[in-house]
């Protein structure tokens, strides 16, 4: 682990301290883990708004004649289907189908990109992108120090941004130009929380007024800790966690976002493993007792945990795991090895919050 | 959450743990260092009574949202207590770490062993 004096610092360290937040090495970077408590962020977020600091992701432009070839070739979705002003989640993959990082793609025109990648795995795709730029006329820039990222998320998020934009918000799965507690950015209509919302990408400048506008107008700051309860609730993916290199689409679930007839890096590996089927399955569990799953942590009878937390939402452990693919069947009882101690669980339906539709 | 203190009529093990010794018998539990440390503990599962558990050695553990971390005795001997109500509600090692957030009270089985722990001023002092 880094010294503290090597860490990256994002554009609102100064806030995190002054909030009281505690802050760990993450990634590289010095990020708020908690502010007022992982549940009362996360519980802000279900019943109202959160504003998360996520600065330590990376972007990458893509731009030229060829930009869109190029990206049709690294990501694993069909990038001809994001109109302009649309994103799209997809995968980078190695030719062995191995997943190399999960990424979300803005085109701000028509050969025009933003790649927002990964902290952990930031220059790694960067020099991804930079070596099979090569072969296209497009030109490939690492925009990671030129942005600073906000994601604003819950069922008041919108109201909230709205209230401080000088236009509509992009719809969900788009992006705009827009100017928010005056100060220009993009906002995008993504989030990884399972709740609507936005996410700001701004110059690192503006973003310490645009924090105070946000918080003055009533969203919680909420550190990583909440984030990664949200998404795991919802069951997104964290990578590093629930992927890595060493798996590939299909057994992690994301076979949804491989589009293989576009000849991406790895659709080969994709499409057979797709046509064998996975040995193993990346399934969403609840313990039915009590203890908390963590990542590491032995399925009995063979697989593992990935991530695992205690729900807020559902006051009982959760967590993603590996397991022989005869036995991912939702409703299968399985059983963890919580470090020693043997903890009855079941293999659910993703996601396992589902919001409560009036 | 409880305001930070050491009260001191305690004994303090490094691995901010505390023991509250009166006569053959002690309580133990986890500082207010530890536990602001841990953030909220929302899981905690005593052992069993009659445990032998060891100076310096995990005897059990306490959970955050985030994380589990290990709780280390301050001193050896049997278990003869647990707080069960701390199955119930974990928050109360938050909310008072050294009277409703106890975890066990033990039979010492080496009275020389609270030689080798801090007085409240020391252990702050460990705190920096």
């Amino acid at each position: 682990m880094p010294a503290a004096e090597t860490l990256k610092r994002t554009p609102l360290h100064e806030r995190h301290v002054a909030a009281g937040a505690r802050l760990v090495p993450f990634a590289g970077w010095e990020m708020p883990v908690q502010y007022e408590g992982i549940r009362a962020e996360h519980m802000a977020v279900r019943s109202s708004a959160g504003v998360f600091d996520v600065s330590h992701m990376g972007q990458i432009e893509t731009r030229g004649p060829q930009a869109h070839d190029l990206l049709q070739r690294l990501v694993s979705n069909d990038v001809r289907r994001i109109p302009e002003g649309g994103a799209q989640y997809g995968l980078l993959c190695r030719e062995d189908g191995g997943i190399l990082d999960d990424v979300f793609t803005y085109r701000l025109a028509e050969a025009h990109f933003l790649t927002v990648t990964n902290a952990s795995n930031h220059e790694k795709d960067l020099a991804w992108f930079q070596r099979h730029a090569a072969d296209f006329d497009a030109d490939v820039l690492d925009r990671l120090e030129d942005w600073a990222m906000l994601a604003v998320q819950g069922p008041q998020a919108r109201r909230i941004v709205g209230e401080l934009a000088d236009g509509r918000l992009p719809r969900r799965m788009h992006v705009c130009q827009r100017t928010v507690a005056d100060v220009p950015m993009l906002v995008a209509g993504t989030g990884y929380t399972g709740e609507d919302g936005v996410e700001l990408l701004l110059a690192p400048d503006g973003a310490p007024a645009v924090w105070d506008a946000l918080t003055a107008a009533g969203a919680q700051a909420s550190g990583l800790g909440a984030r990664d309860t949200l998404r795991l609730e919802v069951c997104f993916h964290l990578y590093g966690n629930d992927m890595d290199e060493t798996r590939n689409p299909i057994e992690a679930g994301l076979g949804w976002v491989c589009k293989e007839d576009t000849g991406f890096i790895g659709a080969e590996a994709v499409r057979s493993a797709r046509a064998d089927g996975p040995a193993e399955k990346l399934v969403a569990f609840a313990l039915t007792g009590e203890g908390i799953p963590r990542p590491g942590n032995a399925v009995v009878g063979g697989g593992v945990v990935t991530s695992g937390t205690l729900s807020p939402c559902l006051g009982a452990g959760i967590g993603m795991a590996y397991v022989p693919a005869e036995r991912a069947r939702p409703g299968e009882s399985i059983e963890i090895d919580v470090r020693g101690r043997i903890r009855p669980a079941e293999v659910r339906e993703k996601p396992l919050y589902k919001k409560e539709t009036p | 959450m409880a305001d930070e203190s050491y009260p001191d009529d305690l004994l303090y093990h490094p691995e901010h743990d505390w023991a509250r010794v009166e006569g053959d018998t002690a309580t133990f539990g986890i500082t207010w260092y530890a536990q602001d440390q841990l953030g909220e503990v929302v899981f905690f599962e005593p052992p069993a009574v009659g445990t032998e558990i060891g100076k310096d050695d995990a005897y059990t553990e306490v959970e955050s949202v985030k994380a589990v971390s290990d709780v280390v005795a301050p001193l050896s001997g049997e278990v003869i207590e647990v707080n069960d109500e701390l199955k119930d509600s974990p928050e109360a090692i938050n909310d008072d770490p050294y009277g409703a957030g106890w975890m066990v009270k033990v039979r010492l089985s080496d009275d020389s062993e609270t030689d080798g722990l801090l007085d409240a001023a020391a252990y702050r002092a460990t705190l920096g």
